[in-house]
């Protein structure tokens, strides 16, 4: 298995389905000749040409609208909003048209929308969002977040291969942070969590880039030997409600953490799943670690004091533990 | 007093109306323009009824006068063409083949509706007849139909989509993003606005500066007004467009003039509207345009109208047996399961297209169809 930045298994799965399936079409702002902000595409026009690595206007309404259409059509369409922040400006044509299409008379839409999200990096209110929420709200669209390469080439794959919306939550903070062995060829990972760490202790349940910062944050020497478990969602619409009640079944102690903010984020929903369904197995309260309900904003020290830091989840879970 | 648009190739009431404006029409071709007009205009009587009664939940929303718009457009597409009607629009389910049965069980909720009761009144498509239904955000399918013509265009397949919209959807930014879009790539698509004076109470005053057909030369193609009251120029325009589509030369705005006769909606009594703009337009009903061409051609236009009533009369009692959904099914079907199918081919009756198997992919050259009976006239 080759070792693979998280970026570079995010492009190997797009090069990947290109040449698997020719209804497979990528379409953005600027992922053409200039190969995406982030070079996600990069070297692809050589490869598969301007149509089907396709430069649009800066229109994101019209990318998603777009996208729709050829996909009712028999295509495949990955767009790519340049931030996650733009797909608010698609929000509309995902929410009322892609995602509300099947059910009203059954035509599947089968596109992929890509968000480069997340903060970290002084990229200020308009280039830091964690939308996610947004989409878990709007029935019909399927919400996945991978946090290793390998799971994001795999999640990528399986998205663009599914029959549905997809929006894919793409961390731009561990596009060339997070290295990882990504297996050859094409595979599919499935919309399911992924236990990145045993543990018996207690759980954390993240997904995106705050499951690195839970690992981190609840190393054994850090929290006097405790044995923390770490689940990852990887897919939060759908949810793996069966592997997040398993697990807190077994350590009876659950701390959540998002990068979202806070009111209505993935988190909250994974909270009321195990109040509704796992409160006899509940050795504690069920406690938060995620971003508060304001913009993120672009100066260091005041960026890194609302995001969930690996401090503030290190303490959340000590307190749980002697509780 | 709000006055109408600018309206071309309009005729005085009660001037003779033949020939057409267009020459690619055979008589049996005009005849089923009058057919379908009639059939949304009964239909839609019907179910105004059926509302009144209260069977139809929710409000209906008719068509009522703009009969020519939807018929006209979408006589002039291609079975493998792709459609994106509005809520005005039912002339274009009729064409493409949905039967009154399923379109009036679909105003009712019945399980047997085209939606099977998930959505209301004319927020429906049949997929497997190449239509996508409209959803309220307007005008959000002039992005889906310009996506469908880019994927026609990147598979190099000689195919159009169409989709209508209104004179308030022309103030939203997706009209914009949809034209710019499809005049960049220069997509086979068909965009007609119609026209119909107002956006629920809101006269057109107060929705644009300039009329919005003058934008499409900015956007590089070209912008037609046609009378939307008469179903053979609209079919004539939107055959002009497709043809011009099909040739590689991109888009066109067809304008269609006309007035909407009834509210917004079944609720809504429209005291907006001054009474004399309305008897004006009045006058230029678009059924009974067609009717007189029909009546000079010698059909029988009372027995045509009786033969409608009669279907529409027995689909509604069809639908009215109908069972209603079972809400244990309420949930069901929010995500597709196994490969996505993609939209299938819509009924194209215009003789045209029954003149040759690849007709649909070719342009008529010629004309001269009128009053012959060969569709494919003096076409090579």
């Amino acid at each position: 298995m080759a070792v693979m930045t998280y970026l570079e298994a995010i492009s190997d799965a797009l090069r990947e389905e290109l040449r698997a399936d020719e209804r497979v079409l990528v379409m953005g702002e600027d992922v053409g000749a200039f190969g995406g902000a982030f070079k996600v595409t990069d070297g692809f026009v050589e490869e598969f040409g301007e149509a089907r690595v396709m430069d649009t206007p800066l229109a994101e309404a019209a990318i998603v609208g777009t996208a729709v259409g050829a996909a009712v059509v028999g295509m495949r369409p990955v767009c790519e909003m340049q931030f996650a922040d733009f797909v608010a400006c698609g929000f509309d044509q995902l929410v009322n048209v892609a995602g509300k299409t099947h059910y009203r008379f059954g035509l599947a839409v089968p596109l992929v929308v890509r968000l480069p999200s997340g903060g970290g990096f002084s990229g200020g209110p308009f280039h830091s969002q964690s939308p996610e929420a947004w989409f878990m709200h709007a029935p019909g669209i399927k919400v996945l977040a991978p946090s290793t390469p390998a799971d994001a080439k795999g999640l990528l794959t399986a998205a663009i291969r599914d029959p549905n919306p997809v929006v894919f939550l793409e961390h731009k903070h561990l596009y060339r942070r997070i290295n990882g062995e990504v297996p050859a060829g094409t595979y599919e990972t499935p919309m399911t969590a992924r236990i990145a760490r045993e543990g018996s202790d207690l759980t954390v349940i993240a997904y995106g880039a705050m499951v690195h910062a839970a690992l981190e944050a609840t190393e054994p020497e850090q929290l006097d030997c405790a044995s923390v478990e770490i689940l990852d969602l990887r897919s939060l619409v759908p949810l793996d409600d069966a592997a997040i009640l398993a697990s807190v079944a077994k350590t009876s102690k659950v701390v959540i953490v998002d990068e979202a903010n806070e009111t209505c984020a993935p988190g909250a929903q994974v909270a009321a799943l195990i109040a509704d369904r796992a409160f006899e197995h509940l050795d504690g309260p069920v406690r938060r670690v995620a971003t508060p309900d304001v913009p993120i904003p672009f100066s260091p020290p005041l960026e890194q004091a609302v995001l969930p830091s690996v401090e503030r989840i290190r303490e959340a879970c000590r307190e749980l533990l002697e509780y | 007093m709000q006055t109408a648009g600018p309206v071309a190739a309009d005729a005085p009431a009660g001037a003779p109306d033949r020939p057409g404006p267009s020459n690619h029409l055979t008589p049996a071709d005009q005849a089923a323009l009058l057919r379908a007009m009639l059939l949304m205009r009964a239909i839609e009587a019907r179910a105004l009824t059926l509302y009144r009664q209260g069977r139809v939940p929710g409000s209906f929303y008719d068509g009522f006068g703009q009969e020519a718009v939807s018929v006209g457009a979408a006589f002039a597409m291609g079975p493998r063409d792709r459609l994106c009607p509005l809520h005005r629009d039912l002339g274009a389910h009729l064409v493409r083949g949905v039967e009154p049965v399923r379109i009036l069980a679909q105003y009712m909720g019945r399980e047997s509706g085209v939606t099977g009761g998930r959505d209301g009144n004319v927020h429906f498509g049949d997929a497997s007849l190449g239509v996508v239904g409209m959803v309220s955000m307007l005008p959000d399918m002039m992005c889906v139909a310009t996506g469908m013509a880019m994927a026609f265009k990147l598979r190099g397949e000689q195919r159009v989509a169409l989709t209508w919209f209104g004179d308030g959807a022309t103030s939203r930014g997706d009209f914009h993003e949809a034209m710019n879009w499809a005049g960049v790539q220069r997509l086979p698509v068909v965009f007609v606005l119609e026209n119909n004076q107002y956006a629920y109470s809101t006269p057109l005053g107060k929705q644009f500066a300039v009329d919005p057909v003058e934008r499409a030369r900015v956007y590089g193609f070209p912008g037609v007004t046609v009378d939307g009251n008469d179903a053979e120029a609209v079919f004539e325009a939107v055959r002009i467009a497709r043809e011009r589509a099909l040739a590689g030369e991109g888009p066109t705005l067809v304008e269609a003039v006309t007035m909407r006769m009834h509210g917004h909606a079944a609720h809504d009594d429209m005291r907006y509207v001054p009474p004399a703009l309305l008897a004006a337009w009045a006058q230029r009903d678009p059924i009974e345009r067609q009717e007189r061409r029909m009546a000079a051609l010698g059909v029988d236009v009372a027995a045509l109208r009786a033969e409608i009533d009669a279907v529409v009369e027995a689909a509604a009692a069809e639908a009215l047996a109908a069972p209603m959904p079972d809400p244990a099914t309420a949930a069901e079907g929010v995500f597709a399961v196994g490969e996505a199918q993609p939209l299938g081919d819509g009924r194209a009756p215009w003789s045209w297209f029954a003149s040759d198997p690849a007709a649909d992919r070719a342009v008529p050259t010629g004309s001269a169809a009128n009053g012959n009976g060969a569709g494919r006239g003096t076409a090579r």
